[in-house]
């Protein structure tokens, strides 16, 4: 039973689905978490501040980064195995057939942008807030401004004040839209949660999963692009 | 009606191979893939050239034997059909056809467009199967099926096992077919019986034999000739998860 999970292919497959499902769960957390910015900043550095560093917090980034380890790494193991499985000679004339997303035959690709995407938004935002709390720093700097770690309202402020970030995070999101198309409803397929009458049905979840997130992180970053002036963020800073 | 064929010829499975091109004129439109393939080799013969291998049988759509990728698609770009019930009125006159083997490390090319599918076989003698006594024939209404079940397993059981849908896939997986012989047999009482056993031996094998990991594309459904439904791999999620569960 402990085995069949790294050794058969349906095996490896279920880690995908579960791993896949709790990553989404914690998308829709994250997503729900960052909306708050639009009705207050306030409450967005009280959630931010009740996260922080402390133990649940930090158990929860280890179950998180486990999570995405396990997902990636498996993801690459599966990829190698089907190349192979591919083998060398490769067809002359390929066609994309009929019904088949673009999305479904480039998981990989996407899931590599959304890393890329992953590491970037860690460099922006968690070395700046739970990284700094686990020195025991108290504050740092962010296109010269000081930043409290727990102030993630105006971290956010400050980032997207730069539209450069604002398109590389759009992209991000783009990438991820496609990614969960396919991953959502895949991720039923695979626990045997499907059938002809439900492939309809579960594809339009994905999509619906899919955008709500694509928008309830988008909407974010670019509200915080057209709201942020350096007088507001002095004023979050203070 | 002419064509150019652009084919791949290759002495063996150690040889290397490479596309020839050939012309066939005056075809009938009415003329089945297969009996252009046989025009053509009749041509090469009178030639004194080496006919192109490929594989056929019934000519009928139910052995299983014709493979072919044709333009793209594995029995080429009729829908729901096999290479042998293919017509030439489905090309474009004057167009170029490019007829490759199956591609599938799993299936090796034996010579020109015939691959070895005995990994498909295998597959099979390790639980595509149901053990039962023989004896006289037993009432064919002594165990009532729902019709439904009964529909299923029939439509599980189209598959001919031509190997179209590892030729297709991407990740070179053999799912589809496991998953129609799994399915056609589960859906069944008499198949249920060994229904756990069935899922986990079939999927070892396949494992084994070195098919990919599904990616839920859907590639294989759409160009398996006889249509079989990726419901059957869920199926298959299902019967394989349940009995590794119990062990």
């Amino acid at each position: 039973m402990s085995c069949f999970l790294t050794n058969s292919s349906l095996g490896k497959k279920l880690v995908m689905s579960i791993s896949g499902c709790f990553l989404v769960l914690f998308i829709l957390f994250h997503m729900a978490m960052n909306l708050t910015m639009l009705f207050s900043w306030e409450a967005y550095n009280a959630i931010c501040e009740f996260l922080g560093a402390n133990w649940y917090a930090l158990a929860g980034t280890v179950i998180l980064a486990a999570g995405v380890a396990v997902h990636f790494i498996y993801a690459f193991i599966l990829t190698i195995d089907n190349y192979r499985a591919r083998g060398k000679q490769r067809y002359a004339v390929t066609v994309q057939e009929k019904g088949v997303s673009w999305a479904s035959k480039n998981m990989l690709v996407l899931g590599v942008i959304v890393i890329l995407g992953l590491c970037l938004h860690l460099v922006h935002f968690w070395s700046k807030m739970q990284l700094v709390e686990i020195m025991g720093m108290h504050n740092s700097l962010v296109a010269d401004y000081n930043v409290a770690p727990t102030n993630g309202a105006a971290l956010m402020m400050i980032t997207f004040s730069n539209p450069i970030n604002v398109v590389l995070y759009l992209v991000w999101f783009a990438a991820l839209w496609f990614h969960l198309t396919h991953g959502v409803w895949s991720m039923f397929q695979t626990v045997g949660f499907a059938n002809d009458t439900w492939y309809p049905r579960l594809k339009c979840l994905a999509n619906i999963v899919a955008t709500l997130i694509f928008l309830g992180f988008a909407v974010v970053a670019v509200y915080c692009y057209f709201v942020s002036t350096p007088q507001l963020i002095e004023s979050m800073l203070a | 009606m002419n064509f150019t064929l652009k084919i791949w010829r290759q002495r063996d499975a150690k040889s290397q191979g490479a596309f020839e091109t050939y012309k066939v004129t005056d075809i009938s439109a009415d003329t089945s893939f297969l009996e252009m393939m046989d025009i053509l080799n009749n041509n090469l013969i009178h030639e004194g050239k080496e006919p192109v291998a490929f594989d056929h049988d019934c000519r009928e759509g139910i052995c299983g034997m014709c493979s072919m990728h044709i333009n793209g698609h594995a029995h080429g770009p009729s829908q729901a059909v096999t290479t042998c019930q293919m017509y030439m009125r489905k090309f474009k006159d004057g167009s170029t056809i490019t007829i490759e083997p199956w591609r599938s490390a799993a299936f090796p090319v034996i010579r020109d467009l015939v691959v070895d599918r005995g990994a498909y076989d295998k597959i099979l003698q390790a639980g595509g199967f149901i053990s039962v006594r023989t004896n006289s024939v037993p009432d064919g209404n002594a165990i009532p099926i729902p019709k439904k079940d009964a529909d299923e397993s029939m439509d599980a059981a189209a598959c001919v096992g031509c190997g179209a849908c590892a030729a297709t896939c991407k990740n070179g997986s053999a799912m589809l077919f496991v998953a129609a012989r799994v399915s056609s047999l589960a859906k069944l009482p008499q198949g249920k019986v060994e229904g756990a056993r069935r899922a986990k031996a079939m999927v070892a094998k396949m494992d084994e034999l070195g098919f990919g990991n599904c990616t839920n594309t859907g590639a294989c459904q759409a160009q398996c000739p006889k249509s079989i439904s990726i419901a059957h791999i869920a199926r298959l999620n299902r019967e394989f998860l349940a009995a590794k569960l119990q062990d």
